[in-house]
Protein backbone atom coordinates (compact mmCIF):
# COMPACT_ATOMS: atom_id res chain seq x y z
CA UNK A 1 0.00 0.00 0.00
CA UNK A 2 1.25 3.15 -0.85
CA UNK A 3 2.65 5.08 2.05
CA UNK A 4 1.58 8.89 3.34
CA UNK A 5 4.66 10.54 3.09
CA UNK A 6 6.05 12.89 5.98
CA UNK A 7 7.96 15.92 4.62
CA UNK A 8 10.16 18.29 6.13
CA UNK A 9 11.24 21.90 4.45
CA UNK A 10 13.93 23.73 4.61
CA UNK A 11 14.20 27.13 3.69
CA UNK A 12 17.57 28.48 2.09
CA UNK A 13 19.25 31.72 1.62
CA UNK A 14 23.10 32.13 0.41
CA UNK A 15 23.22 28.24 0.25
CA UNK A 16 22.39 28.46 4.21
CA UNK A 17 19.39 27.02 6.03
CA UNK A 18 17.36 29.98 7.60
CA UNK A 19 14.87 29.19 9.86
CA UNK A 20 17.17 28.91 12.86
CA UNK A 21 17.34 25.04 13.92
CA UNK A 22 17.62 23.03 16.83
CA UNK A 23 19.56 19.65 16.86
CA UNK A 24 22.38 19.59 19.41
CA UNK A 25 24.16 16.18 17.28
CA UNK A 26 24.69 18.37 14.28
CA UNK A 27 28.13 19.92 13.75
CA UNK A 28 26.71 22.63 11.80
CA UNK A 29 22.57 23.10 11.54
CA UNK A 30 23.01 25.52 8.68
CA UNK A 31 24.25 23.57 6.14
CA UNK A 32 21.47 22.43 4.11
CA UNK A 33 23.45 19.32 3.17
CA UNK A 34 24.18 17.91 6.39
CA UNK A 35 20.23 18.89 7.72
CA UNK A 36 19.15 16.55 4.86
CA UNK A 37 21.39 13.67 5.51
CA UNK A 38 20.09 14.14 8.95
CA UNK A 39 16.34 13.71 8.18
CA UNK A 40 16.95 11.25 5.52
CA UNK A 41 18.81 9.15 7.96
CA UNK A 42 16.14 9.46 10.51
CA UNK A 43 12.84 8.66 8.96
CA UNK A 44 11.81 11.56 6.44
CA UNK A 45 10.09 10.26 3.39
CA UNK A 46 11.22 13.37 1.23
CA UNK A 47 12.59 17.13 1.53
CA UNK A 48 11.97 20.58 0.21
CA UNK A 49 14.27 23.23 -0.28
CA UNK A 50 13.26 26.50 -1.45
CA UNK A 51 15.93 28.87 -2.51
CA UNK A 52 14.25 32.29 -0.66
CA UNK A 53 16.52 34.69 -2.05
CA UNK A 54 16.50 34.24 -5.85
CA UNK A 55 18.50 36.53 -7.92
CA UNK A 56 20.18 35.16 -11.44
CA UNK A 57 23.67 34.67 -9.58
CA UNK A 58 21.54 32.94 -6.63
CA UNK A 59 20.06 30.64 -8.78
CA UNK A 60 23.29 28.67 -9.88
CA UNK A 61 24.46 28.62 -6.44
CA UNK A 62 21.39 27.01 -5.80
CA UNK A 63 21.72 24.21 -8.68
CA UNK A 64 25.38 23.78 -7.47
CA UNK A 65 23.40 23.05 -3.75
CA UNK A 66 21.30 20.14 -5.36
CA UNK A 67 23.81 18.67 -6.77
CA UNK A 68 25.47 18.36 -3.75
CA UNK A 69 22.45 17.30 -1.79
CA UNK A 70 22.15 14.43 -4.94
CA UNK A 71 25.40 13.34 -4.02
CA UNK A 72 24.67 12.64 -0.19
CA UNK A 73 21.60 11.25 0.59
CA UNK A 74 19.46 9.00 -0.94
CA UNK A 75 15.43 9.88 -1.07
CA UNK A 76 13.86 11.91 -3.12
CA UNK A 77 13.82 16.01 -3.02
CA UNK A 78 12.24 18.81 -4.66
CA UNK A 79 13.50 22.10 -5.25
CA UNK A 80 11.74 25.12 -5.75
CA UNK A 81 11.91 29.45 -5.24
CA UNK A 82 12.30 31.80 -8.47
CA UNK A 83 11.95 29.16 -11.01
CA UNK A 84 10.94 30.89 -14.37
CA UNK A 85 11.95 29.32 -17.29
CA UNK A 86 12.63 25.93 -18.67
CA UNK A 87 16.31 26.00 -18.12
CA UNK A 88 15.88 26.83 -14.93
CA UNK A 89 14.44 23.48 -14.31
CA UNK A 90 15.99 21.41 -16.74
CA UNK A 91 19.65 22.37 -14.85
CA UNK A 92 17.67 21.63 -11.67
CA UNK A 93 16.91 18.43 -12.54
CA UNK A 94 20.14 17.50 -14.22
CA UNK A 95 21.55 18.61 -10.37
CA UNK A 96 19.95 15.51 -9.12
CA UNK A 97 16.50 17.24 -7.79
CA UNK A 98 13.86 14.90 -8.19
CA UNK A 99 11.26 17.60 -8.76
CA UNK A 100 10.64 21.20 -8.83
CA UNK A 101 7.92 23.15 -7.26
CA UNK A 102 6.56 26.23 -8.72
CA UNK A 103 4.31 29.21 -7.47
CA UNK A 104 4.03 32.66 -8.45
CA UNK A 105 5.28 32.54 -11.86
CA UNK A 106 2.85 30.04 -12.82
CA UNK A 107 0.00 32.31 -11.33
CA UNK A 108 1.04 35.03 -13.89
CA UNK A 109 2.21 32.59 -16.64
CA UNK A 110 -0.39 29.70 -16.36
CA UNK A 111 1.10 28.35 -19.28
CA UNK A 112 4.73 27.71 -18.28
CA UNK A 113 2.81 24.65 -16.17
CA UNK A 114 1.82 22.82 -19.80
CA UNK A 115 5.64 24.20 -21.28
CA UNK A 116 7.21 22.07 -18.24
CA UNK A 117 4.70 19.12 -18.37
CA UNK A 118 5.58 19.15 -21.92
CA UNK A 119 8.90 18.86 -21.49
CA UNK A 120 10.00 16.90 -18.81
CA UNK A 121 7.14 14.74 -17.88
CA UNK A 122 4.00 16.21 -15.17
CA UNK A 123 5.51 13.65 -12.43
CA UNK A 124 8.33 16.48 -11.56
CA UNK A 125 6.43 19.53 -11.33
CA UNK A 126 4.83 20.28 -7.67
CA UNK A 127 2.49 23.66 -8.25
CA UNK A 128 2.83 25.13 -4.48
CA UNK A 129 -0.47 27.26 -4.16
CA UNK A 130 -0.67 29.61 -0.88
CA UNK A 131 -4.08 30.48 -0.19
CA UNK A 132 -6.30 32.39 2.33
CA UNK A 133 -9.49 32.27 3.72
CA UNK A 134 -11.46 35.76 3.02
CA UNK A 135 -15.10 36.81 2.18
CA UNK A 136 -16.35 33.23 2.62
CA UNK A 137 -13.93 31.81 -0.19
CA UNK A 138 -10.33 30.68 -0.45
CA UNK A 139 -8.01 33.35 -2.39
CA UNK A 140 -4.59 32.46 -3.95
CA UNK A 141 -2.31 34.55 -2.76
CA UNK A 142 1.35 35.15 -4.03
CA UNK A 143 4.97 36.39 -3.09
CA UNK A 144 4.68 34.24 0.10
CA UNK A 145 0.96 35.13 0.88
CA UNK A 146 1.79 39.35 0.49
CA UNK A 147 -0.21 39.48 -2.11
CA UNK A 148 -4.20 38.79 -2.82
CA UNK A 149 -5.36 37.55 -6.30
CA UNK A 150 -8.90 37.17 -7.59
CA UNK A 151 -7.97 33.85 -8.34
CA UNK A 152 -10.20 30.76 -6.04
CA UNK A 153 -7.93 28.43 -4.78
CA UNK A 154 -10.57 25.41 -6.31
CA UNK A 155 -10.90 26.77 -9.46
CA UNK A 156 -7.05 27.33 -9.75
CA UNK A 157 -6.24 23.33 -8.14
CA UNK A 158 -8.34 22.27 -11.07
CA UNK A 159 -6.64 24.23 -13.93
CA UNK A 160 -2.94 23.53 -12.58
CA UNK A 161 -3.90 19.52 -13.00
CA UNK A 162 -5.55 20.23 -16.46
CA UNK A 163 -2.21 21.83 -17.28
CA UNK A 164 -0.33 18.86 -15.90
CA UNK A 165 0.99 19.82 -12.62
CA UNK A 166 1.96 16.28 -11.14
CA UNK A 167 1.21 17.19 -7.46
CA UNK A 168 -0.44 20.08 -5.12
CA UNK A 169 2.47 21.71 -2.71
CA UNK A 170 -1.04 23.37 -0.92
CA UNK A 171 -0.35 25.70 2.38
CA UNK A 172 -3.07 27.90 3.87
CA UNK A 173 -1.72 31.28 4.97
CA UNK A 174 -4.16 31.52 7.75
CA UNK A 175 -2.97 28.41 9.18
CA UNK A 176 1.40 28.96 8.84
CA UNK A 177 2.80 29.64 11.81
CA UNK A 178 0.31 28.87 14.14
CA UNK A 179 0.85 25.42 15.06
CA UNK A 180 -3.04 24.79 15.93
CA UNK A 181 -3.60 22.40 12.34
CA UNK A 182 -3.85 21.91 9.55
CA UNK A 183 -6.82 23.83 7.14
CA UNK A 184 -8.72 20.36 7.15
CA UNK A 185 -11.48 21.12 5.28
CA UNK A 186 -9.64 23.33 2.44
CA UNK A 187 -7.60 19.74 2.12
CA UNK A 188 -10.23 17.85 2.05
CA UNK A 189 -12.46 19.99 -0.52
CA UNK A 190 -8.90 19.70 -2.38
CA UNK A 191 -8.76 16.26 -2.81
CA UNK A 192 -12.34 16.09 -3.78
CA UNK A 193 -11.90 18.20 -6.72
CA UNK A 194 -8.51 17.21 -8.30
CA UNK A 195 -6.75 13.54 -8.88
CA UNK A 196 -3.07 14.53 -8.45
CA UNK A 197 -1.49 13.88 -5.33
CA UNK A 198 -1.56 16.64 -2.47
CA UNK A 199 1.41 17.91 0.20
CA UNK A 200 -0.55 19.32 3.21
CA UNK A 201 0.99 22.65 4.50
CA UNK A 202 1.15 25.36 7.19
CA UNK A 203 -0.14 24.70 10.95
CA UNK A 204 1.53 21.67 12.05
CA UNK A 205 1.96 21.84 15.76
CA UNK A 206 1.60 18.41 17.00
CA UNK A 207 1.50 15.10 16.18
CA UNK A 208 -2.52 14.58 15.91
CA UNK A 209 -2.40 17.30 13.67
CA UNK A 210 -0.70 14.68 11.19
CA UNK A 211 -3.03 12.52 12.22
CA UNK A 212 -6.19 14.51 11.66
CA UNK A 213 -4.58 15.37 8.01
CA UNK A 214 -4.60 12.03 7.06
CA UNK A 215 -7.45 11.00 8.33
CA UNK A 216 -9.85 13.62 7.56
CA UNK A 217 -9.38 13.91 3.50
CA UNK A 218 -7.68 11.78 0.95
CA UNK A 219 -4.46 13.71 1.53
CA UNK A 220 -1.31 12.12 0.50
CA UNK A 221 1.78 13.85 2.36
CA UNK A 222 2.10 16.49 4.87
CA UNK A 223 5.23 19.11 5.30
CA UNK A 224 6.22 21.07 7.83
CA UNK A 225 9.53 23.25 9.05
CA UNK A 226 9.90 24.46 12.37
CA UNK A 227 8.22 21.38 14.27
CA UNK A 228 10.66 19.20 12.83
CA UNK A 229 13.59 21.86 12.52
CA UNK A 230 13.12 22.62 16.52
CA UNK A 231 12.60 19.15 17.50
CA UNK A 232 9.19 19.22 18.81
CA UNK A 233 8.02 16.72 16.96
CA UNK A 234 10.45 13.95 16.40
CA UNK A 235 10.06 12.16 12.86
CA UNK A 236 10.44 8.85 14.30
CA UNK A 237 8.13 9.59 17.11
CA UNK A 238 5.72 10.92 14.56
CA UNK A 239 5.58 8.26 12.30
CA UNK A 240 5.64 5.32 14.77
CA UNK A 241 2.54 7.08 16.07
CA UNK A 242 0.75 7.41 12.76
CA UNK A 243 1.52 3.78 12.44
CA UNK A 244 -0.22 2.73 15.47
CA UNK A 245 -3.19 4.63 14.75
CA UNK A 246 -3.37 2.33 11.16
CA UNK A 247 -1.91 4.90 8.61
CA UNK A 248 0.17 3.38 6.05
CA UNK A 249 3.74 4.70 6.97
CA UNK A 250 6.71 3.69 5.89
CA UNK A 251 9.38 3.26 9.19
CA UNK B 1 34.12 -3.53 -12.51
CA UNK B 2 32.67 -1.39 -15.70
CA UNK B 3 29.20 0.36 -14.83
CA UNK B 4 28.04 2.04 -17.85
CA UNK B 5 24.98 4.08 -17.18
CA UNK B 6 23.12 4.90 -20.37
CA UNK B 7 22.53 8.81 -21.12
CA UNK B 8 20.29 9.37 -23.65
CA UNK B 9 19.06 12.89 -22.34
CA UNK B 10 15.99 11.44 -20.61
CA UNK B 11 15.77 12.18 -16.71
CA UNK B 12 17.98 12.04 -13.53
CA UNK B 13 21.16 10.21 -14.62
CA UNK B 14 23.09 12.00 -11.95
CA UNK B 15 21.27 10.55 -9.20
CA UNK B 16 22.15 6.76 -10.26
CA UNK B 17 25.68 7.96 -10.88
CA UNK B 18 25.97 9.53 -7.29
CA UNK B 19 23.79 6.33 -5.59
CA UNK B 20 26.66 3.71 -7.47
CA UNK B 21 29.58 6.20 -6.06
CA UNK B 22 27.88 5.98 -2.13
CA UNK B 23 28.84 2.37 -3.35
CA UNK B 24 32.10 2.65 -3.77
CA UNK B 25 31.38 2.43 -7.60
CA UNK B 26 32.32 5.13 -10.25
CA UNK B 27 29.37 4.75 -13.09
CA UNK B 28 30.17 6.20 -16.26
CA UNK B 29 27.65 7.80 -18.07
CA UNK B 30 27.71 7.93 -21.62
CA UNK B 31 25.56 7.10 -24.78
CA UNK B 32 28.40 5.76 -26.73
CA UNK B 33 27.81 2.29 -28.19
CA UNK B 34 31.22 0.96 -27.79
CA UNK B 35 31.78 1.91 -24.40
CA UNK B 36 28.20 0.43 -23.63
CA UNK B 37 28.87 -2.55 -25.44
CA UNK B 38 32.41 -2.96 -23.08
CA UNK B 39 30.89 -2.47 -19.97
CA UNK B 40 30.28 -5.51 -17.31
CA UNK B 41 26.56 -4.34 -16.37
CA UNK B 42 24.86 -1.35 -17.68
CA UNK B 43 22.34 0.75 -16.35
CA UNK B 44 19.72 1.92 -18.39
CA UNK B 45 17.41 4.72 -16.41
CA UNK B 46 15.24 7.01 -17.51
CA UNK B 47 12.81 9.66 -15.94
CA UNK B 48 10.05 11.36 -18.70
CA UNK B 49 7.63 10.42 -21.10
CA UNK B 50 8.13 7.02 -23.74
CA UNK B 51 7.40 8.29 -27.11
CA UNK B 52 9.90 11.39 -26.61
CA UNK B 53 12.29 8.69 -25.18
CA UNK B 54 12.49 6.03 -27.57
CA UNK B 55 12.93 9.27 -30.34
CA UNK B 56 15.93 9.76 -28.65
CA UNK B 57 17.07 6.29 -28.19
CA UNK B 58 16.47 5.74 -32.08
CA UNK B 59 18.68 9.29 -32.89
CA UNK B 60 21.69 7.35 -31.08
CA UNK B 61 20.68 4.13 -32.51
CA UNK B 62 20.29 2.73 -28.69
CA UNK B 63 16.93 0.86 -29.95
CA UNK B 64 19.29 -1.79 -31.71
CA UNK B 65 22.13 -1.69 -29.24
CA UNK B 66 20.06 -2.56 -26.42
CA UNK B 67 18.34 -5.65 -26.84
CA UNK B 68 21.16 -7.33 -28.44
CA UNK B 69 23.33 -6.96 -25.04
CA UNK B 70 24.41 -9.74 -23.20
CA UNK B 71 25.92 -8.38 -20.19
CA UNK B 72 23.61 -7.76 -17.24
CA UNK B 73 21.27 -4.69 -17.52
CA UNK B 74 19.22 -2.69 -15.42
CA UNK B 75 16.69 -0.67 -16.58
CA UNK B 76 15.08 1.89 -13.74
CA UNK B 77 11.34 2.89 -14.19
CA UNK B 78 10.71 4.54 -17.32
CA UNK B 79 14.46 2.84 -18.98
CA UNK B 80 12.35 -1.24 -17.46
CA UNK B 81 8.90 0.50 -19.80
CA UNK B 82 10.87 0.85 -22.51
CA UNK B 83 12.46 -2.61 -22.54
CA UNK B 84 8.67 -3.85 -23.23
CA UNK B 85 7.07 -4.17 -26.47
CA UNK B 86 4.84 -0.90 -26.59
CA UNK B 87 3.52 1.77 -24.33
CA UNK B 88 0.59 3.43 -23.93
CA UNK B 89 2.22 6.79 -23.59
CA UNK B 90 2.69 8.50 -26.59
CA UNK B 91 1.23 4.98 -28.20
CA UNK B 92 4.85 3.62 -29.42
CA UNK B 93 6.46 0.64 -30.31
CA UNK B 94 9.43 -0.10 -27.76
CA UNK B 95 12.48 -2.78 -27.11
CA UNK B 96 10.54 -5.46 -27.33
CA UNK B 97 12.72 -7.53 -24.54
CA UNK B 98 9.50 -8.16 -22.70
CA UNK B 99 6.62 -9.43 -24.12
CA UNK B 100 4.15 -7.08 -22.75
CA UNK B 101 2.66 -3.86 -23.30
CA UNK B 102 2.94 -0.80 -20.86
CA UNK B 103 -0.89 0.64 -19.70
CA UNK B 104 -1.80 3.91 -18.08
CA UNK B 105 -3.16 3.40 -14.59
CA UNK B 106 -7.13 4.01 -14.53
CA UNK B 107 -8.17 7.04 -12.36
CA UNK B 108 -9.84 5.36 -9.88
CA UNK B 109 -6.97 6.27 -7.74
CA UNK B 110 -4.67 9.27 -8.05
CA UNK B 111 -2.32 9.43 -11.06
CA UNK B 112 0.64 9.67 -11.06
CA UNK B 113 1.77 7.42 -8.06
CA UNK B 114 4.18 8.99 -5.89
CA UNK B 115 5.83 8.04 -3.17
CA UNK B 116 6.45 4.78 -0.81
CA UNK B 117 5.04 1.49 -1.75
CA UNK B 118 5.57 -1.92 -0.65
CA UNK B 119 7.30 -4.73 -3.10
CA UNK B 120 6.56 -8.60 -2.56
CA UNK B 121 6.44 -11.82 -3.92
CA UNK B 122 10.31 -10.82 -3.94
CA UNK B 123 12.42 -13.66 -6.37
CA UNK B 124 15.30 -13.96 -7.57
CA UNK B 125 19.05 -12.27 -6.22
CA UNK B 126 18.49 -9.01 -6.76
CA UNK B 127 16.40 -8.85 -3.78
CA UNK B 128 18.98 -10.90 -1.89
CA UNK B 129 18.55 -9.27 2.10
CA UNK B 130 15.67 -7.38 1.05
CA UNK B 131 12.31 -8.18 3.38
CA UNK B 132 9.01 -9.13 1.35
CA UNK B 133 6.45 -5.40 1.93
CA UNK B 134 9.47 -3.54 2.14
CA UNK B 135 8.92 -0.06 0.65
CA UNK B 136 10.50 1.39 -2.75
CA UNK B 137 9.74 4.72 -4.11
CA UNK B 138 8.26 5.55 -6.87
CA UNK B 139 6.71 7.65 -9.68
CA UNK B 140 4.82 6.97 -12.41
CA UNK B 141 1.42 7.21 -14.40
CA UNK B 142 2.13 3.78 -16.61
CA UNK B 143 2.62 0.39 -15.38
CA UNK B 144 3.44 -3.20 -16.43
CA UNK B 145 1.21 -5.77 -15.70
CA UNK B 146 2.27 -8.95 -14.13
CA UNK B 147 3.58 -11.30 -16.48
CA UNK B 148 5.59 -14.65 -16.14
CA UNK B 149 8.64 -12.44 -16.16
CA UNK B 150 7.55 -10.60 -13.28
CA UNK B 151 9.92 -10.99 -10.27
CA UNK B 152 8.73 -8.31 -7.61
CA UNK B 153 4.56 -7.30 -7.39
CA UNK B 154 3.48 -3.46 -5.86
CA UNK B 155 -0.32 -2.74 -5.40
CA UNK B 156 -1.97 0.62 -6.45
CA UNK B 157 -5.72 -0.32 -7.21
CA UNK B 158 -4.39 -3.86 -8.68
CA UNK B 159 -1.22 -5.54 -8.65
CA UNK B 160 1.67 -4.61 -11.20
CA UNK B 161 5.13 -5.57 -12.34
CA UNK B 162 7.33 -3.52 -10.17
CA UNK B 163 10.31 -5.62 -11.18
CA UNK B 164 10.57 -7.91 -14.17
CA UNK B 165 13.76 -10.41 -15.46
CA UNK B 166 14.56 -12.10 -18.20
CA UNK B 167 17.70 -13.13 -19.21
CA UNK B 168 20.26 -10.96 -18.44
CA UNK B 169 17.37 -8.30 -18.49
CA UNK B 170 16.42 -6.81 -15.12
CA UNK B 171 14.04 -3.84 -14.97
CA UNK B 172 12.00 -2.29 -11.38
CA UNK B 173 9.82 0.15 -11.74
CA UNK B 174 11.16 1.71 -8.43
CA UNK B 175 13.46 3.83 -7.96
CA UNK B 176 17.03 2.13 -6.50
CA UNK B 177 18.72 5.04 -5.65
CA UNK B 178 16.24 7.07 -4.50
CA UNK B 179 14.97 4.30 -2.00
CA UNK B 180 16.70 4.90 1.34
CA UNK B 181 19.43 2.23 2.33
CA UNK B 182 17.51 -0.23 0.73
CA UNK B 183 17.05 0.62 -2.29
CA UNK B 184 20.98 0.91 -2.42
CA UNK B 185 20.89 -2.47 -1.21
CA UNK B 186 18.98 -3.71 -4.69
CA UNK B 187 21.69 -2.00 -6.42
CA UNK B 188 24.85 -2.95 -4.82
CA UNK B 189 22.81 -6.79 -5.57
CA UNK B 190 22.72 -5.49 -9.20
CA UNK B 191 26.73 -5.04 -8.96
CA UNK B 192 27.60 -7.58 -7.17
CA UNK B 193 25.57 -10.29 -8.72
CA UNK B 194 27.33 -12.63 -11.19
Amino acid sequence: MLAKRIIPCLDIKDSRTVKGVNFVDLVDAGDPVELARYYSENGADELVFLDITATKEDRKTFAKLADEISKNINIPFTVGGGIKTVEDVDILLKSGADKVSINSYAVKNPDFINELATNFGTQCIVLAIDAKYVDNDWFVYLVGGRVKTEIRLFDWAKEVEDRGAGEILFTSMDHDGTKNGFAYQALEKLSQIVNIPIIASGGAGKIEHFNEVFKSGNIDAALAASVFHFNEIGLKDLKTELKNNNIPIRL
Amino acid sequence: MKVAIIDYGAGNTQSVKYALKRLGCEGVLTSDKEVISNSDKVIFPGVGQASSAMKKLKSKSLDVLIPNLKQPVLGICLGMQLMCNFSEEGDVDCLRIFDSNVKRFNNLLKVPQIGWNTIFDLKTKLFDSINENEYMYLVHSYYVPVLTDTVATSNYGINYSTAVKKNNFTGVQFHPEKSGSKGELVLKNFINNK
